[in-house]
């Protein structure tokens, strides 16, 4: 693919654009490392330039003149209203209620947006050893919405996921609020087929956009639960100013978009 | 009381060598500061493994290459943390991975802020401490150590229960409660410290200042010891009381292949050496430790190793910016 052509994307960079979209202007969005990080400074590029991005390891409103390649990386300082730990970001602005969006990410994703990144198979047997919860188990419970990226796949969209490291509508219907957590829970799920949405009765996840060139039969094929289609648009395409950003300012040293080529292209 | 000062910088200021021999025993409990790309005390670990101490016990929150490095020489017998991945070039780390795909270590996971709050514990001196965090996962029900293993091992450093969820006494609202961690030994990679132990980070702080205050010993490596009289000109720029640390290491590039900010960058072109080497297996990573871990003596001819003063000059860190503009990231794993 020609990379100065912007009029021209690939399926990661439809996902980032949608993505970004999550994201509302004067927002406290709790980032973390890989696409989310590309999508939030695409927001803050486009539409959301007030949008407030907070580090877990300590930096808050950072004005990012470089893609950092992880929530820890000394990229994170720069312009930041203020540099502390994981104690402030974590207790006084996440716990505390200060968060309006977390974006999380995944080995598997269930139909109740609970999300396994501990292990695939048993928890003390495992057949996939996967890093752990990092943030990702209190952005999950803390933040007062969250938004899912995951890769389309079968295996990645079990009925339940093996290990539940970040806490969905669990159950569905009340069982978020029965284990203690009141406010929060996932509303939106950005995969590289389509982008889901949970009932407001059930919690269970719907299909509300068709990515262009996209079936309901692949997504189908690639989900262990059965999705409801009637509520579904299509996804809106990224703009030639968006596609530059994300190439040309944003990671241009191809720090995540490299990690990311494996989508399938339509 | 100036000589006082004097003596205790005599008995702070040591080599890597003698930290390691003097304050790391055999199945010593481990505080591991820094987060994943940056200020892991690289160089006092690599000195851990060329000792080879067994048997260790990690605790951390977001580790690297610092807990994997560990791991993959066999000098781990358990870690107890919310993280181990080498974010942005593999995740998980692959000797983690490894170790616990073939169960050779024990682990036990807790989110980022549930390890933190540990560390809180254990600084404030209190037991535990409650969280909203954690509720309705796998991490409450899911235990690598069973309540009947921990209650039959008698290691006072190793909690009852893993966590615990009560209703809070005074709202009737369900909290978890995490126990206090307390290692033996904090090992932490500062930009600065006082020739009496003064510490001062620059950048995030990660939780490095509650492991050190909830060890029982503090090691401290550093790019710079600057003398304890300046560190006291703004006391409000330091983290870490001098009373606290027990061993001060000077050792500029110490916690080289991750990143100090404002000192240098992380160096991609040596994480996929060593990534490479690890994903490959027990045998090549073996070799890789030969390399740039057992041959070597010290942090001068380490340095010479991984791409000496052209390498160096390359990850040196921008003045304003705190990082290399010199670096392109993605290449090294194309």
């Amino acid at each position: 693919m020609d990379e100065d052509d912007f009029s021209k994307y690939t399926t990661v960079e439809l996902m980032i654009c949608r993505a970004a979209k999550e994201l509302k202007n004067g927002e406290i969005a709790f980032i973390g490392t890989g696409l989310p990080m590309i999508a939030a400074m695409l927001a803050k590029r486009m539409h959301a330039p007030d949008l407030i991005v907070v580090f877990e390891a300590g930096t808050i409103d950072s004005k990012l003149l470089h893609l950092p390649g992880s929530v820890g990386d000394p990229r994170c300082v720069y312009g930041s209203t203020i540099c502390s730990g994981l104690f402030d970001v974590f207790g006084t602005v996440l716990q505390r209620g200060r968060v309006d969006v977390g974006f999380l990410g995944g080995a598997q994703c269930d139909m109740y947006g609970n999300i396994n990144s501990t292990a695939i198979g048993d928890y003390l047997k495992p057949r996939v050893r996967l890093p752990g919860s990092g943030g990702a188990g209190d952005i999950a419970a803390l933040a007062k919405r969250t938004v899912i990226i995951m890769k389309h796949e079968k295996r990645r969209f079990p009925r339940r996921v093996d290990y539940l490291t970040s806490v969905g509508w669990i159950e569905g219907l009340d069982s978020r609020s029965k284990v203690g957590l009141k406010e929060g829970g996932p509303v939106t799920v950005v995969t590289d087929l389509c982008v889901m949405k949970f009932d407001e009765k059930d919690k269970s996840a719907y299909v509300a956009e068709i990515h262009p060139g996209v079936s309901q039969e692949m997504i189908q094929d690639e989900t262990g639960f059965p999705l409801d289609f009637s509520r579904a648009k299509e996804t809106p395409e990224p703009t030639i100013d968006e596609i530059r950003l994300i190439r040309k300012e944003i990671d241009p040293e191809r720090v995540i978009l490299r990690r990311l080529t494996k989508y399938r292209q339509f | 009381m100036t000589r006082k000062v004097e003596k205790e910088v005599e008995d702070k200021i040591m080599e890597v060598e003698e930290a390691v021999k003097k304050f790391i025993s055999n199945g010593c409990h481990i505080g591991l500061g820094g987060f994943t790309v940056q200020r892991h005390p690289m160089e006092l670990i690599r000195e851990i493994i060329r000792q080879r101490k067994r048997n260790l016990v990690l605790y951390g929150c977001s580790q690297g290459i610092d807990a994997d490095i560990l791991i993959g020489a066999g000098c781990v017998k358990r870690i107890e943390m919310a993280y181990v991945g080498d974010e942005p070039f593999v995740s998980p780390s692959p000797n983690f991975r490894r170790a616990v795909e073939e169960r050779s270590i024990e682990w036990e996971d807790y989110s980022n802020f549930g390890a933190t709050l540990r560390f809180v514990a254990g600084a404030l001196g209190v037991p535990f401490m409650p969280t909203k965090s954690m509720l309705g996962s796998d991490m409450i029900t899911k235990w690598g150590i069973s309540s009947r293993s921990r209650k039959r091992r008698k290691d006072p450093r190793l909690a009852k229960k893993k966590l615990a969820v009560i209703d809070c006494p005074f709202t009737g609202e369900k909290v978890a409660l995490v126990p206090a961690c307390k290692p033996e030994v904090a090992v932490i990679h500062a930009q600065m410290c006082g020739g009496n132990g003064t510490v001062r980070i620059l950048g995030q702080t990660f939780v490095d200042e509650f492991i050190a205050r909830a060890a029982e010993k503090v090691i401290v490596t550093c790019e710079e010891i600057i003398s304890e009289e300046i560190m006291r000109v703004e006391p409000e720029r330091n983290q870490i009381p001098f009373y606290l640390v027990d061993a001060i290491i000077q050792v500029p590039y110490g916690a080289h292949p991750t990143a100090v900010y404002k000192y240098y960058d992380y160096d991609p072109e040596h994480y996929a050496v060593y990534i490479r080497a690890a994903k490959a297996g027990q045998e090549a990573f073996e070799k890789y430790l030969e390399e740039y871990v057992y041959s070597v003596d010290g942090i001068s001819e380490y340095l010479k190793k991984i791409g000496g003063k052209e390498k160096l000059d390359r990850l040196k860190a921008d003045s304003i910016l705190g990082y290399s503009t010199q670096i392109r990231r993605g290449e090294p794993f194309r």
